[in-house]
Parts: C-alpha cells; sequence; structure tokens
C-alpha cells in the first residue's frame, strides 16, 4: 500500500496526489512514469511523475478525471493509500545543453512538462515554455513553469488569459516570428519538446516539421505491465512497431505515426462507457 | 515345483490407469473453474496401486528436481498421505502446481516401466491428489497446517531473487531451506510470474498458486511487490544493500509479433496481453473487475503451443463461438501437451493446420480478416521438425474479429539491458553455465526461461534449484 500523504484539488476534474514511494523517489528522473492500481479490482493504468524528493521519499502524481479508475482517484483523500504504484518506469528524458528549448504543454501534461523544464534550465538552457489549457482556470502549474522558465507564454482556448487558440496555433507564429526575414528557416530553436492530448502532440509536430526542429513527444498509449511483457502499449515509429513503455514513453515526434496512436487509445472506449456507467449509477444510490 | 507355485498365487491383475474426472466440455467452455477435477482417495489408491516399485525407478531420473517418486507413491499405497506430501516436498515446494502444469508425459512418466507395455502410473495425477488433499483438509478444519502457523527464521546471507515464477520461488525455497535470508523481488502486483499472469484459471486455479507461495513464505522467505529491478534498483544496489548473490529469473515475457501488415490493429493481442488481462486483471470478470478485454466471436489465435492453446480456450470461454488456431505446421508437429489438445478438441477449438498468416485486414482500424497461405512440409529444420514451406497461389481469409498472436517470447526486456557487461546469447537470453547458473558476473547467477528461452514450468524449477546449490557453494566458499 502506498499512502496518500498529501492531496490537492487543483480545478474541478484536475487532482494531485504526493505518494509515499521511497524507492520510486529515490530513482526517478524528468519523463519517467509510474502504474498505478487503485484496489483489488482495478485497472493498471501510467501516469507521469512530475516531482519527485529523494528525502522525503514522495512522488507527486496528477491525474484526470476521465473514467472510472481516475474518478476513484479522486474520491481518495488525504491519509487513503493507493493499493499498487511501481516504478520509476520508462526512459527518462534526454537532458543536456541543446540551446533554445521549447517546452509545450497542453491541460495536465504541464505535470509531465515541468520536471523536464527543471532539468533543462538546470543543463544551461534557455527555457521557452508554451503552456496550454481550455481558460484561464485550467493552467496549472504557471507559477512553478514561470519560476523554471526565461519566457513563459499562456494560450487559452477561449483567449481568457494569454493568446487565444492552440498551443500549436501559438507556436507556429512564434517561430514564424523568430524566423524573420530570413529564408533559412532557422529559428534558432534547438529542440521542442510537447506532451500533452495526442492530438495536440500531433499538431505540435506538424508546426515544426517544415522547420526542421527536432520535437520529441512523450507518448500516452494504453499500457498493462509497464515492464514490456504485453505489448499493449505498441505505436509505430519510423514505420516500426515500438513498445511505449519500454523504448519511450518519448520519441521523435516527426517519425510517430499519430493517425495509429489516436486509434488504439479508442480501442476500449465502450468498455470505458460501461464502467462509467455502472460506477455512477453506484455513485448515486449510495447517495 | 516352482510352476506350481506360480499357479498357487493367483495372478494379480493389474487395474487400467485412472482417468481424471474432468468439467463436462460443454459445461465448462462457459466457466473458468478448472477443467480436470483431481483423483478421489479411492481413486488414487487405485492408481497407485499400479506402481511395481521398480528397482531402478527410471521416474525419478526423469524428474528436473528429482523427486523420490517411488517413496511417494509407496507411502499413498500405504495411505501415509502426509508423509507422502512430505516426502514430494523434499525436492519440490509447488506439488499442487506441478501436478497440474508439469509435462509429465515427456518427464517422470515417460521412463515409467509400465509406459513399455501399456500406460504409465499417473504420477502426475498421484502428486496433484496428496498436495490437494492437504488443503481441503485445512479448509475443513480436519487438519492443522503446521507450516503456516510459523515462519521460519532464517539467519545466514542474503540473498536477491528477481523475479518470482517458477525459478524464482524453487531457488528461493531451496536456499531458505538452507537458512539463508532470501528477497524475492517481483515487478508484477502479485507474486507467481508465469504462473499468475499466463496459465489461465481452469488450469491452474490462482487460489492453488496463493496456497503454495504461503508455504514458500513459511519457509523465511520475503516478497517485494511492484519491484522492477534495472529501475527501482540496480543489480550493483542489491550488492551494496548487502546481498551476498543475486539470482535472475525474470522470465521469457517479451511477446514476439510476426511482423505482417496489419498487425498493430485494434483486437489484435499479443498472447501475453490477452492471458495477462485475462487472468492477473481479471479481465473475464469485467466489469466487476475494471479492466477491459475484448469479447471476440470469431478468434484466430497463431500459434501451436501451450500458450496458444490457453488463448484459444480462454477465448471460447469469453464467448467466442468460433476459435481458430492457426499453426504452420501439422498436428504432430504441435509443441503442446497432447492432453491440453485433446481438451481444446473437446471444447470445440477448431485446428486450422499448415496454414500461417501473411496479413491482417481491418476496417477503421479494427480487425476484421486474417489472411493466410498454406503450407506444405519440407525437409527437418534444425529444430528436427520438417520445415514448412508456403505454398504459392493458396491464400484464403477467414473473418475474425480478434487475433491472438501466441508464437513465442522472449527474453524479458528491463533487466538484462541495465546489467553492463553481462553477457547474452545470440537470442538475447542470458548466458550462464547449465550446471550452476553462473553468468560471467561474479555473483550474479540466471535461471529459468530469461537463460533458455520459454520453455516449462518445471525445467524452470530444476533450474532454480540447482542454482540454490551452486549459490550456497559460493556463498560459503567465495569461488567463482
Amino acid at each position: 500500500m502506498y499512502k496518500i500523504v498529501k492531496k490537492e484539488k487543483l480545478v474541478e476534474g484536475i487532482d494531485s496526489f504526493y505518494i509515499k514511494a521511497p524507492f520510486i523517489a529515490e530513482k526517478a528522473k524528468a519523463g519517467q512514469f509510474v502504474i498505478l492500481r487503485a484496489n483489488e479490482s482495478g485497472e493498471r493504468i501510467p501516469l507521469t511523475i512530475a516531482d519527485y524528493d529523494r528525502n522525503t521519499g514522495i512522488i507527486l502524481l496528477f491525474s484526470v478525471r476521465i473514467g472510472k479508475t481516475t474518478s476513484l482517484l479522486s474520491m481518495l483523500k488525504q491519509g487513503d493509500s493507493i493499493m499498487d504504484v511501481v516504478g520509476p518506469l520508462g526512459n527518462p528524458s534526454e537532458i543536456d545543453k541543446f540551446g533554445n528549448v521549447i517546452l509545450v504543454s497542453g491541460g495536465v501534461g504541464a505535470a509531465s512538462v515541468l520536471p523536464i523544464a527543471r532539468e533543462m534550465k538546470k543543463a544551461g538552457n534557455y527555457v521557452i515554455s508554451i503552456v496550454g489549457a481550455r481558460c484561464k482556470d485550467f493552467i496549472i502549474l504557471e507559477k512553478e513553469m514561470a519560476e523554471t522558465s526565461d519566457e513563459i507564454h499562456l494560450c487559452t482556448d477561449d483567449g481568457s488569459v494569454g493568446y487565444h487558440g492552440f498551443v500549436s496555433g501559438f507556436l507556429e507564429e512564434y517561430l514564424e516570428k523568430r524566423m524573420g526575414s530570413s529564408d533559412k528557416k532557422d529559428t534558432g530553436i534547438a529542440r521542442v519538446i510537447a506532451i500533452g492530448p495526442t492530438l495536440m502532440m500531433n499538431a505540435v509536430s506538424e508546426v515544426t516539421r517544415p522547420f526542421r526542429i527536432k520535437t520529441i513527444v512523450s507518448l500516452n498509449s494504453i499500457m498493462v505491465d509497464g515492464t514490456g511483457m504485453c505489448g499493449s502499449c505498441r505505436v509505430e515509429v519510423s514505420g516500426k512497431t515500438r513498445f511505449a513503455c519500454i523504448h519511450g514513453p518519448e520519441f521523435d515526434a516527426h517519425e510517430v505515426n499519430f493517425k495509429l496512436l489516436l486509434e488504439r487509445q479508442k480501442v476500449y472506449i465502450e468498455h470505458e462507457k460501461q464502467s462509467m456507467d455502472i460506477y455512477e449509477r453506484k455513485c448515486r444510490s449510495e447517495k | 515345483m516352482s510352476e506350481e507355485v506360480k499357479r498357487d498365487r493367483p495372478r494379480k491383475v493389474r487395474p487400467d490407469r485412472v482417468d481424471m474426472p474432468e468439467q463436462d466440455p460443454l459445461k465448462r467452455i462457459k466457466n473458468f473453474d478448472e477443467v480436470t477435477l483431481g483423483y478421489s482417495e479411492e481413486e488414487a489408491l487405485i492408481e497407485a496401486s499400479r506402481c511395481v516399485r521398480c528397482r531402478n525407478a527410471p521416474c525419478i531420473k526423469g524428474c528436473p528436481v528429482g523427486i523420490d517418486i517411488k517413496s511417494f507413491i509407496e507411502l499413498i499405497q500405504q495411505k501415509k498421505f502426509d508423509e507422502a506430501l512430505d516426502k514430494i516436498r523434499e525436492k519440490n515446494g509447488l506439488p499442487a502446481i506441478c501436478g497440474r502444469v508439469c509435462p509429465q508425459e515427456d518427464q517422470c512418466e515417460k521412463n515409467c516401466i509400465l509406459g513399455i507395455k501399456g500406460k504409465p502410473v499417473a504420477i502426475g495425477r498421484l502428486e496433484r491428489f496428496v498436495a490437494d488433499r492437504e488443503m481441503r483438509l485445512v479448509d475443513e478444519g480436519a487438519k492443522e497446517c503446521d507450516w503456516a502457523k510459523t515462519t521460519k527464521e532464517c539467519t545466514k546471507e542474503k540473498v536477491a531473487i528477481v523475479g518470482s515464477g517458477p525459478a524464482g520461488l524453487t531457488c528461493a525455497t531451496e536456499l531458505a531451506k538452507l537458512g539463508y535470508q532470501v528477497t524475492l523481488f517481483e515487478a508484477l502486483h502479485e507474486p507467481g510470474g508465469v504462473l499468475v499472469y499466463g496459465i489461465p484459471e481452469f488450469r491452474l486455479p490462482k487460489e492453488i498458486v496463493k496456497r503454495e507461495i504461503d508455504y514458500v513464505k513459511s519457509l523465511g522467505v520475503k516478497i517485494e511487490l511492484n519491484m522492477v529491478i534495472g529501475r527501482v534498483l540496480t543489480i550493483d544496489d542489491l550488492f551494496s544493500r548487502g546481498f551476498k548473490a543475486v539470482f535472475i529469473s525474470t522470465g521469457a515475457g517479451l511477446p514476439y509479433f510476426m511482423g505482417i501488415p496489419g498487425e498493430n490493429l485494434n483486437g489484435v493481442y499479443s498472447a501475453n496481453e490477452y492471458l495477462t488481462r485475462s487472468n492477473l486483471m481479471k479481465a473475464y470478470k469485467f466489469p466487476e473487475y475494471d479492466t477491459p478485454i475484448i469479447r471476440g466471436s470469431r478468434v484466430a489465435v497463431i500459434g501451436g503451443g501451450n500458450v496458444g492453446l490457453d488463448s484459444a480456450r480462454t477465448a471460447k470461454r469469453l464467448g467466442a463461438e468460433h476459435v481458430y488456431l492457426i499453426y504452420r505446421r501439422s498436428e504432430k508437429e504441435m509443441p503442446a501437451r497432447k492432453e491440453e489438445i485433446e481438451h481444446a478438441e473437446s471444447e470445440n477449438i477448431e485446428f486450422k493446420f499448415l496454414a500461417n498468416p501473411v496479413e491482417i485486414l481491418g476496417k477503421e482500424g479494427r480487425v476484421n480478416k486474417i489472411r493466410c497461405i498454406r503450407m506444405e512440409l519440407g525437409e527437418p529444420d534444425e529444430s528436427g521438425r520438417r520445415r514448412p514451406i508456403p505454398i504459392e497461389g493458396s491464400e484464403f481469409e477467414i473473418d475474425v474479429d480478434v487475433v491472438i498472436v501466441a508464437i513465442g517470447q522472449g527474453p524479458s526486456p528491463i533487466l538484462i539491458s541495465m546489467i553492463p557487461g553481462l553477457e547474452l546469447t545470440r537470442r538475447g537470453n542470458i548466458k550462464a553455465d547449465p550446471a550452476t547458473g553462473k553468468t560471467n558476473i561474479k555473483g550474479v547467477f540466471a535461471g529459468g526461461d530469461i537463460v533458455t528461452g520459454a520453455a516449462t514450468v518445471i525445467l524452470a524449477m530444476g533450474a532454480g534449484k540447482k542454482t540454490a546449490v551452486a549459490i550456497d557453494e559460493y556463498i560459503r566458499t567465495g569461488k567463482w
């Protein structure tokens, strides 16, 4: 059992969990994830490690309430426990001194980007953060992102703060501005890292492709064990089948078959709906 | 004179091998309960009486862990069932499991002299009988389970075992018996490895696995779950935490795919995923359990091994109307156990021999057909089996909504890629001395499927056992 030492509701539907998991905290690196199982009958779901404290042995996870498992998680309180948490899994982000690095996040993706931003800053990069969300209230970790970035740009779908539109739209304009009048497509950006909903990562990838900027995305495919044993998370990169859990989760965006990823993410959509319906009915009757 | 003596004694008529009672095929394909039901005491006594206690007991030589088969059967004949179980446990800590899933027909029973003219003694079924009997008596309150009351104290050096499947559990059992402090590290949330994620409930009930693992724990073995060694702790970390030796028994967990078009369509599973969802995650109880699985109505399983059969029979129980088992050779070459092939046949699994998939077709991202080509058998290949050769122009299609790929597994990838300098074979398995399990790194041993490639439960147990002896010697002498 893994104890929740602190839980916060950031906005409606997004929770953060500080979990006592000393072994994981000891080894975790930016870009890695855990797999958790809330209870005995629960499924195993992957969540990115948003932060870790090697001294206290605590890791930080963010969960967006979208289905039954995440609804169960959101019902848990400080002092409750999660049955199983295993990690750190996946390969850490590649951290180096690249130069100018843009970190793009959408929604709760900010939680995954934050530890990478910190490491990139530490490695001596000029960190430009582009943080997007539905509206102003759904921008999470703004303060932390601002502290660790040299530039921060907010984007909202409804324009309630910052750029009015998607992060990909902002990024395109930003890159074009940086390019100025030069024909060489040289933006001076060494690398873009984008983490968020699959459609957003796909859009960012298409924006950076003509600029030939190396772009990294963290793929959130469906997993079971997370150790390379089942192949549920397989994705196609450079025409080859790869397992997101052991070969990723980060891949070169320009080589990812996003269409396949989007399809595979939908495979259990009916099951998920059925699970959620039963769960909601049960919640209502208990009330 | 001597002839008269013989005539005076009535010739003993040896009974036929006692059949194992099983659930009716039509009933059992609607549930996940165990197929075979086990012997009654009466049946066990009849079967045990068939053993002639021959002097050489060649059966024992056929057992990878060297169970004293002759003695335990003799104890059954004398109705000393507890003693019979103790006798087995001297060599094997997992009798209820082995009695069920060992390929006895290729091991102990293959050597039985009764097999020369008739059918061998059903050694596996007798082993299962004594193990099940103890569990039943304990459940009924008729027997106290002595071992369950205490956990043994182990005081010798610390040994780490990575992977709690058959090899790891056996190595742990043997080392704990010698007094070593053993910690078993398991990546999943339940111990047992392939016994819990791979082999289905209807062939090996998980309650049985749990109880046999309880026995291992009672010997003083500690089990740490959710520990992916290689990520959360390295081998060096284990040594610096005071472990004197490490045994790697992480198994053959990496699923192979065929590399044909359409393999990433929704509805295409590796057998590992399909079985893990159903067995470990209990997807067959969805929505009571949260893990989903696609319940196909027309399912194709690729591969003729035990894993393929387990997948096919699981699909049937999940409600499939047609389950096709596609195998590129003929029935004779199937690597699966004969008993399991017969079970599958009586459950109406439809075998498509001498066929090989060339493409999986789909619509809107979901599989709807599989295209195969017919094969014929040519000259024997390096495995000694006749090589299948495609017959040009013989392609045909089958309508399916689920495809399960069960063509084999490679070495579990995480740990071995994280040990710098560890010597591997061409196929990516760990190179280890078959007699001792020693790798090229001092203090690091390996055994089971991670060394041999996918094999059987009992062979992995045999490796665990041999390695335990070598680990003991290494710790005592320091010699590598």
